[in-house]
């Protein structure tokens, strides 16, 4: 299939430069991409992998303290590395354009939506400014966003994260490019948000045969955007080819490894007997955190010895208050925390030794839950000495136990710091300290979704075989289907601080439910390249996103 | 035409030229924007005034000389991380650390380097200099070298002291608040704030009138001045930190506050208070010089470079530039250290990024 | 704009708290006189009897609250009392010195602010660059010297070695305008050397912040030209940053004064001050100091309100 006509966009041999420690480092080893007409091309990587840096590089342009040092970049027979300046400004929003990251941040606060809009064409004398608003209008209708006629005349801070990053698609389009870059553009949203933008976005590209280079971190995303899909990894490409193709059968082991499909999925553990006393229950809480505008309502569940709740929900919607109200960071207003049928004291001042010691907690960033300026030996061994009392050749030998039980070696890893361990080890010392206190009850709060697929799993298996091993019992706090699928017994769905639902892990996965409960898993993106259009088809477009909530 | 002028003219034209020959776009800035400069200065103030140009040049390009070897010899003598730190470290920065390097050396060992004592009256009042005297005498005929060279050790040592202590105060005070937070930070926080409205040398003149001017009532009325600031930067630095989830971990594990702050929290942030020191050394520095300036600081007979201006400040009239020297140590140590501390907040800005 | 009216309202309550607080305090210093403020003026050697008939003129046999309400309520309509070492009131003394040391602040102000905010987003602008380094140094240099210094250079250079200006800048009211800036230049040139580098540095730091927004980037990305990025996307958003650094270098300007008035013997109200601190003269201090603390607050204050009416999250609210 030679289309040379149709390229659009040559990258051959693309290398960028960073500028750190008083030195050029190469962060882009040399990087091809070839992009036709009216095609969408996903770029995918871990944070650090170079996209954001090589979508930009697609319009010849550097962040500050970042260079293009070699290779080409030949947009529609036009060479953008040595253009001069004048040259690449006039393309970039006339011919290729950006739709940023954080909607938010990137629209000027001084000015109004319609009149960032205008610029481009204005500036090009593409359009008139009054022709130019229309087209705005019309764009914003094309893009469903509510009352498309006034919404432009509002400032950015007046208008909702989901309906700016619309906006801001709108804007992208104002001189009809042939090009967009999408960096990221719906990594800030909720899903059911998401949901709603990336269709509009899928929509508009296709209506107007505009070609893009789409950036994520998101599988599932990717998948129903892109024709062609590329596999960055540390600046290099890993491989690239059609979304199915990719899909169905990768050829690299890295790829192998993003794709892998959970095949850990642990069964539901048999139901609680009637009369078995849960290790914690939380029952009728409410919560604020000035006293007076709650943001908790009511909220029950139980968890028992040995099993697993998950707890699901968006932003806002009090998954995280929940588990600091449980901890005793938030001491609640209405309602109790029991501890194996005994009641705790709200705040965790008040709680003894004892108590604090049974329940621990593991973050979402080891990055930050971690003191960087500590060694692994005192990040472990400060819990064991302080609940243990510990000291001496038992405290290194109960740390060693501890690595032994996180699968780390303890004679390499003992007097590291944690600026020197990988992502997914770093998460096994925040298990590890949790660990040290000999607990009962563990709050795990997104552990994974800051990790990679496959290490991600291994974190999982490990918890599972933690929970088998010594009977302990999980909140796990997630967003992410695949992660309750796998290891939860009972789903918690919260909205906006009260519980809408709970059950069995195995109700919770068979229709028909409360609707929110309904749109929420649903809204959460699979890797199937068939899903969003299949849903959309399903629900009918009024039917997700910020639209859906409205029926409710 | 005098040959100076030429000479001068010719040998900056010369370098300019030879700066634009070899395309180094920096040198050739700096030469050619002196160039105009010194038409302008050399229309209005004539050749005097090349001559101070010249002089000045002169005294940048040793000093540049001094940083650049300085550098070196650290670079050679120091191993590992430090020596990474110094080699990339630009001249301003190891011309500080030298400066720093002198006046500690003078402050240690003033009583050896000083010809003779701090009150001891050598010669005439005014007495010019001479090979006894190197500096000349000043108003009572003691020797301004040997005065200056004390001063190093009773001028910085009182700033240094009185910074100590309102470090340590303000900081324990600016952690324990972030640690505690509520009604305890709140309460500190507000007063810091009125206390603040305060400009500290009004304020500190205020203080000072009433409890009179003694070296001990300086140190602690100084001290509680520049509590306020360091505890609003130690408390802003520790917010940063006690927001992190290892302190909520730590907190959780019902670790006592001391705990937090000894072994979480001052390790994390120790480049930012260090460097923060360094500042509120200097706004001390210049605070106990400017009140000795006033006649309100370090009483006489000690040596302290502030009333040292004071007190020979007449002979500027004459053309005299004895009172420049002790302001120009004063000057010199503040420049000294705001070019490390410069160099640090880059160095932990640009690691950050 | 009710919301930023309420904002506002709230700022200038707080402000007057703060002041309120101020006097407590500078009132209450003087009370912690070791003795009492008698016994300082009339110092060891006074017999009971005097301190006594001391105390009662000036009224110390009343309580500290009653005397303090009675103080404020003076300070309020501009009667601080009497001096203590000359007798003339208080206001008297203060106001022409208050005048001219408004003269002095404000004719450094007007040369220091344009210079130092065109510096400060040149700089910003071309950061890295020879000017900005260079620029770099040489502030650093000035904000780390001591005011007397860069006064006794400039009487050196300009007033001594070259008769360009005098050194002494004792003011009449019979001059003109043009004989008083040519009076004064010499301290104001020294108060702007120093205002200078640290207002530039500040604008430097505040416009660095701005253009590393992602909406000055996305500017840059959607075709604008240099010029208007910076004309239409910065500006609007500079106003606040830069009125903060404007205000907060005149509040250090008010304070720098003092020592820059010494120097150059000006006949203004840190001279008078200090002056007044030697002499122990009670009243005039506390009516200095409230003066200064005054002027320092209102500026902060006038830099959060100007920082507030410029913030468009508020001009324009949901």
């Amino acid at each position: 299939m030679t289309r040379e006509k149709d390229v659009l966009l040559k990258v051959r041999d693309l290398r960028i430069e960073a500028f750190a420690d008083d030195k050029w480092f190469e962060i882009v080893h040399g990087v091809d991409m070839t992009l036709h007409r009216g095609e969408v091309l996903g770029l995918i990587g871990e944070s650090g992998a170079g996209k954001s840096t090589i979508g930009l590089a697609a319009m010849g342009f550097a962040r500050d303290g970042c260079r293009i040092s070699g290779g080409s970049v030949e947009f529609d027979g036009i060479e953008l590395t040595t253009s001069p300046r004048a040259d690449l400004r006039a393309l970039r929003g006339a011919r290729i354009a950006y739709v940023a990251q954080s909607a938010a941040a990137s629209f000027n606060p001084s000015h109004k939506l319609i009149d960032q809009h205008t610029e481009a064409p204005v500036h090009y004398r593409i359009k008139k400014r009054l022709e130019s608003q229309e087209d705005a209008m019309e764009l914003y209708a094309k893009l469903r966003l509510p009352n498309p006629e006034e919404i432009g005349f509002r400032y950015p801070h007046q208008v909702s994260g989901g309906q700016l990053q619309r906006a801001m698609t709108a804007m992208a389009m104002s001189c009809r490019p042939d090009l967009i870059i999408f960096d990221e553009p719906t990594t800030a949203l909720d899903v059911t948000t998401q949901i709603e933008v990336l269709a509009s976005i899928r929509d508009i590209v296709d209506q107007f045969n505009t070609a893009a280079i789409y950036i994520t971190h998101d599988l599932a995303v990717v998948a129903q955007m892109a024709d062609t899909i590329k596999v960055l990894l540390r600046g290099d490409e890993v491989e690239e080819s059609d979304t199915r193709t990719m899909l169905d059968s990768p050829k690299e082991d890295y790829t192998k490894s993003l794709w892998a499909v959970r095949s850990f999925e642990r069964a539901q553990k048999p139901l609680p007997a009637k009369d078995e006393v849960p290790v914690v229950s939380v029952k009728d809480v409410d919560a604020a955190y000035d006293g007076v505008n709650k943001i908790l309502y009511d909220v029950s569940f139980d968890i028992y010895a040995g099993r697993t709740v998950a707890v699901v929900g968006e932003s806002g919607s009090g998954k995280s208050t929940t588990a600091r109200v449980i901890t005793g960071l938030l001491p609640q207003m209405k309602g109790e925390v029991a501890f194996k049928g005994e009641v705790l004291p709200p705040r965790y001042q008040d709680r003894t030794k004892d108590q604090l010691r049974q329940a621990q907690m593991i973050y979402q960033m080891a990055d930050t839950a971690l003191n960087p300026k500590s060694r692994i030996c005192d990040l472990i061994g400060r819990p064991a000495a302080f609940y243990g009392d510990l000291k001496g050749t038992e405290l290194k030998k109960r740390v060693d136990e501890l690595l032994d039980l996180i699968e780390l070696e303890p004679k390499k890893y003992y007097f590291r710091y944690p600026s020197e361990l990988s992502g997914g080890q770093k998460q096994r010392i925040g298990i590890a300290r949790a660990l040290a206190a000999d607990p009962t009850f563990i709050v795990c709060d997104e552990v994974t979704s800051a990790l990679d697929q496959l290490v991600a799993e291994g974190i999982l298996r490990l918890l599972d075989n933690l929970q088998k091993e010594l009977d302990l019992a999980y909140m796990f706090i997630t967003h992410d289907l695949a992660t309750v699928r796998s290891i939860a017994d009972h789903v918690v769905v919260m909205k906006q601080g009260r519980v809408v639902e709970q059950g069995p892990k195995d109700e919770m996965f068979t229709p028909p439910h409360d609707p929110y409960t309904d749109l929420l898993l649903s809204s959460v993106p699979e890797m199937d390249p068939d899903w969003l259009t299949t849903l959309l088809e399903e629900r009918g477009v009024d039917n997700v996103g910020e639209a859906a909530h409205k029926h409710m | 035409m005098s040959p100076f002028i030429v000479g001068y003219y010719a040998l900056l034209i010369g370098a300019t030229c030879v700066a634009a020959y070899f395309k180094n776009r920096t040198a050739f800035l700096l030469l050619f924007s002196l160039m105009l400069a010194s038409f302008v200065v050399g229309l209005v103030g004539g050749e005097r005034a090349l001559w101070t140009i010249t002089v000045v040049a002169a005294l940048i390009a040793a000093a540049a000389g001094i940083a650049f070897t300085f550098r070196e010899f650290l670079t050679i003598s120091l191993k590992g991380e430090a020596q990474k730190a110094i080699k990339s470290a630009p001249l301003t920065a190891t011309f500080g650390l030298f400066m720093i390097m002198i006046y500690i050396i003078a402050a240690v060992f003033a009583p050896i380097i000083a010809p003779f004592g701090e009150a001891e009256v050598v010669g005439s009042s005014f007495a010019p200099a001479d090979e006894v005297m190197l500096l000349g005498g000043d108003q009572l005929g003691r020797d301004m070298f040997s005065r200056l060279v004390y001063g190093a050790r009773n001028t910085v040592g009182i700033a240094l002291l009185t910074t100590c202590l309102a470090f340590l105060m303000g900081t324990t005070l600016g952690l324990l608040a972030a640690v505690k937070g509520g009604w305890f930070d709140q309460i500190l926080a507000r007063s810091v704030d009125v206390l603040m409205s305060i400009p500290t040398l009004v304020f500190s003149l205020l203080l000072l009138s009433i409890f009179g001017t003694n070296t001990s009532t300086l140190v602690i009325v100084i001290a509680i001045i520049y509590v306020p600031p360091v505890f609003r930067l130690a408390r802003a630095v520790a917010g940063n930190i006690v927001v992190m989830d290892y302190i909520e971990a730590a907190r959780l594990r019902g670790e006592h506050s001391w705990h937090l702050i000894v072994r979480e929290i001052l390790p994390n942030a120790s480049a930012p208070l260090i460097a923060e020191f360094g500042l509120r050394f200097c706004f001390v520095f210049l605070l106990i010089s400017g009140l000795s300036f006033l006649g309100l600081g370090l009483q006489p007979p000690t040596a302290d470079w502030g009333s040292m201006v004071k007190e020979n400040a007449t002979l500027i009239s004459f053309g005299e530039v004895t009172p420049l020297i002790p302001a120009g140590a004063i000057a010199l140590l503040t420049v000294s250290i705001n070019f490390v501390v410069d160099w640090m907040l880059y160095r932990s800005s640009g690691l950050k990024t | 704009m009710n919301d930023v009216l309420q904002i506002i309202v709230k700022r200038l309550g707080l402000g007057l708290i703060t002041l309120l607080v101020i006097s407590i305090i500078i009132f209450g210093a003087v009370e912690l006189l070791p003795g009492d403020l008698a016994q300082a003026i009339l110092g060891q050697a006074a017999t009971e009897e005097t301190v006594a008939a001391m105390r009662e003129e000036l009224g110390l046999d009343r309580p500290a609250p009653v005397r303090y309400f009675a103080w404020l309520k003076g300070a309020v309509v501009g009667d601080f009392g009497n001096s203590l070492a000359s007798g003339i009131p208080v206001t008297e003394l203060i106001g022409p010195r208050f005048k001219n040391t408004l003269f002095l602040a404000v004719y450094a102000a007007i040369i220091a602010v344009p210079i130092a905010i065109m510096l400060g987003v040149l700089a910003a602008l071309y950061r890295n660059s020879v000017f900005d380094r260079v620029a770099n140094v040489l502030t650093l240099t000035s904000i780390s010297s001591p005011e007397f210094f860069l006064g006794y250079i400039l009487v050196l250079f300009l007033a001594v070695k070259n008769s360009l200006f005098p050194a002494i800048s004792s003011l009449s009211d019979d001059m003109s305008l043009a004989d008083k800036l040519h009076r004064v230049f010499l301290p104001a040139l020294t108060l702007v050397l120093v205002v200078v580098a640290h207002m530039m540095r500040m604008t430097r730091a505040a416009i660095i912040n701005l253009l590393a927004s992602p909406y000055i980037e996305m500017a840059r990305l959607k075709g604008t030209p240099q010029r208007k990025v910076i004309t239409h996307h910065a500006l609007p958003n500079a106003w606040a940053p830069v009125i903060n650094v404007v205000a907060l270098n005149l509040a250090y300007l008010i304070t720098g004064v003092v020592l820059v008035e010494v120097v150059f013997v000006y006949p203004g109200i840190g001279q008078l001050l200090v002056d007044s601190v030697t002499k122990r003269d009670f009243p005039v201090v506390q009516a200095c100091c409230l003066v200064f603390a005054a002027t320092y607050i209102l500026l902060n204050l006038a830099a959060d309100v100007g920082s507030i009416l410029t913030n468009p999250r508020l001009r324009h609210p949901k």
